[in-house]
């Protein structure tokens, strides 16, 4: 292999998306037929919403791109990630659930570190990396506390911790913020277009607030119901760093209109 | 100036005391009465007792008074106190090996669905199976009548742990054993991290149920095998007692058992309090 070669491949590398979803379809073991021709191309280092009406399939595309529950039909591509040591597809993926998911016996650190621990990182280093990642979501001081002794809020960062701590290439969120209060959600909102563009992630969002939606993505793939599938792919042009003042702009305004009206589309389909 | 600012004491800076239940004598005052109440009652009944049992001149081989009762526990300590350890010996042997085995087989229950489905079947039937009605084949097949007892203890001590901590290994949450899986855990780490801590709950609950049953295992199977022999738990002094009519030997051994049936239901208490009480909802005292 030639140079030129190894140069030119890493270009198209670029190019090429991280995640492509190619006719994807799911129908449960019930009969229920959850998404249907979903075809969604996720680019690297982009901040793409999933946006739809409860019970449209938002859930159900996040888990088969993060690998759990295979599609029924159609494909799951990641043309720029190579195979691990077991043959497996090297994902790098982390996954934020709708409700923080964290083991109730173990403190903050300890569930933060669980990724590293099942990957064999030494306990140094993963007690390290933990700690840091706690302190990336403002829980420093809180390694030592019990879920329990929590907030509904801090929970929910320290899952977002969890799901950074391994570095990953991919941050699937599963509204994540969606049973928090507006004052929380958008500080968060604001600490995660932060880590986003420092840290160069790639984020699927899944929400079902058009503001939210407006005020983090750079792209909102607006979904119908039953069967699930892609209605409307809405670029939003404007620029980043976006602040709380971009919730007063009349850009910010324009795009919640446009976003909702194809929302509203969807619903009558 | 500084002086005046020191001198005129900010608000926040003012020590309340911190607020806290008054205690008596190092207990919370609102739990004396729980304490109280039910001392009183037993002892105003034990009273009770005594006065009708002497006013009404009841033989003792009838029903002896609670002073005779207490005097005979005293008198009788050494024999009644060697019954009282081997008792203890086959309940705490039968509730270990209860657990270890129990524990045992519901991982492998967790790990392969056929050997639970052919093997719980047989674990529900010794379940539903009375004790009373498998101690003489049991009796009669083991030659040891201490193994016996065990064995007859064990079968009614094995099932609560077996059922409960199948259940609890199963209990782990969803999305958990999904992010599990996204990390790409084996199997192993899967049961040690998630699974095994899941059951604790379910699996404390089990043994504490499975503690009073090992008692009672173990006191059904002695009076079933009788004359055991020159080593006899207290089951076995209340049957000699009721042929000899020595009925205040009989209650002291009776108040033995239930002693040993509350002190083993308070350790298991105590285990499940300890093991749970950073993280679970049954063992937390919550502030609001
Ligand atoms: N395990 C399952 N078995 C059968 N049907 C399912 C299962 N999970 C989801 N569904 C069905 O698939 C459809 C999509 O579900 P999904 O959870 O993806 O919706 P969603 O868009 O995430 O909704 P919400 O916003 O309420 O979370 C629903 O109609 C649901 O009934
Ligand atoms: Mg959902």
């Amino acid at each position: 292999m030639s140079p030129q070669d190894a140069h030119g491949g890493a270009e198209r590398a670029a190019l090429r998306p991280l995640v492509e979803l190619k006719r994807v379809e799911k129908r449960f073991s019930n009969g229920t037929l959850a998404v249907r021709d979903f075809n969604l191309a996720v680019g690297h280092h982009s901040f793409v919403s999933l946006l739809g009406p409860s019970g449209c399939g938002k859930s159900t595309v996040l888990r088969m791109v993060a690998g759990l529950g295979e599609p029924s039909r159609g494909t799951i591509d990641w043309p720029t990630s190579t195979d691990d040591a077991g043959g497996r597809p090297q994902r790098e993926i982390g996954f934020v659930f709708q409700e923080p998911t964290l083991m109730p016996w173990a403190t903050a650190l300890a569930n933060v570190r669980l990724p590293l621990d099942l990957q064999g990182v030494a306990k140094g280093e993963a007690e390290a990396r933990a700690a840091e990642a706690l302190a990336m979501v403002g829980l420093k001081g809180f390694e030592r506390a019990f879920p329990r002794e929590l907030s509904g809020g801090m929970k929910m960062r320290v899952s977002i911790a969890r799901a950074l701590v391994t570095n990953p290439r991919i941050l699937l969120m599963d509204e994540p913020f969606a049973a928090l209060d507006e004052i929380t959600r958008f500080k968060l909102n604001n600490d995660l277009l932060e880590l986003w563009q420092t840290q160069r992630w790639t984020i699927v969002f899944v929400t079902h607030s058009v503001f939210e939606s407006v005020y983090l993505s750079e792209r909102i793939v607006v979904m119908a119901a039953r069967p699930g599938r892609v209605v409307a792919d809405i670029a939003v042009d404007a620029p980043y760093p976006r602040g709380s003042a971009f919730r007063t702009t009349p850009v910010y305004n324009d795009w919640c209109r446009v976003v909702s009206q194809s929302l509203g589309h969807a619903m009558d389909e | 100036m500084t002086e005046t600012m020191a001198g005129a004491a900010p608000a926040d800076d003012i020590d309340l005391p911190p607020v806290r239940s008054p205690t008596v004598l190092g207990i919370r005052r609102e739990t004396w009465p729980k304490i109280l109440m039910p001392s009183t009652m037993g002892f105003l009944g034990l009273v009770l007792w005594e006065v009708l049992v002497s006013v009404n001149a009841v033989p003792h081989y009838i029903l002896p008074g609670p002073l005779l009762i207490a005097r005979t526990l005293w008198t009788d300590w050494g024999t009644l106190s060697g019954s009282l350890w081997i008792t203890l010996q086959i309940t705490g042997m039968a509730l270990t090996v209860a657990v270890v085995l129990g524990v045992a087989l519901s991982i492998l229950f967790s790990l392969s669905k056929w050997v639970e489905l052919s093997f719980f079947p047989y674990a529900v039937i010794l379940q539903v199976t009375p004790i009373v009605s498998i101690a003489p084949l049991i009796i009669i097949w083991v030659d040891n009548t201490y193994l016996s007892l065990l064995i007859c203890a064990w079968i009614v001590a094995f099932f609560p742990i077996l059922s409960n901590t199948t259940t609890g290994l199963n209990s782990a949450d969803h999305n958990l054993r999904n992010l599990f899986e996204l990390y790409g855990a084996t199997r192993w780490q899967t049961l040690r991290r998630l699974r095994l801590p899941a059951a604790m709950p379910y699996f404390l609950a089990g043994l504490r149920i499975s503690g009073g049953l090992a008692l009672i295992g173990a006191v059904v199977a002695e009076f079933v095998a009788g004359s055991g022999g020159v080593e006899s738990g207290l089951a076995y002094r209340i049957l000699e007692s009721g042929y000899r009519l020595q009925i205040p030997r009989m209650f002291a051994a009776l108040i033995m058992i239930s002693m040993s049936g509350i002190v083993i239901f308070l350790a298991m208490s105590l285990i499940t309090h300890l093991a749970l009480r950073r993280w679970h909802e049954s063992a937390i005292k919550r502030e609001n």
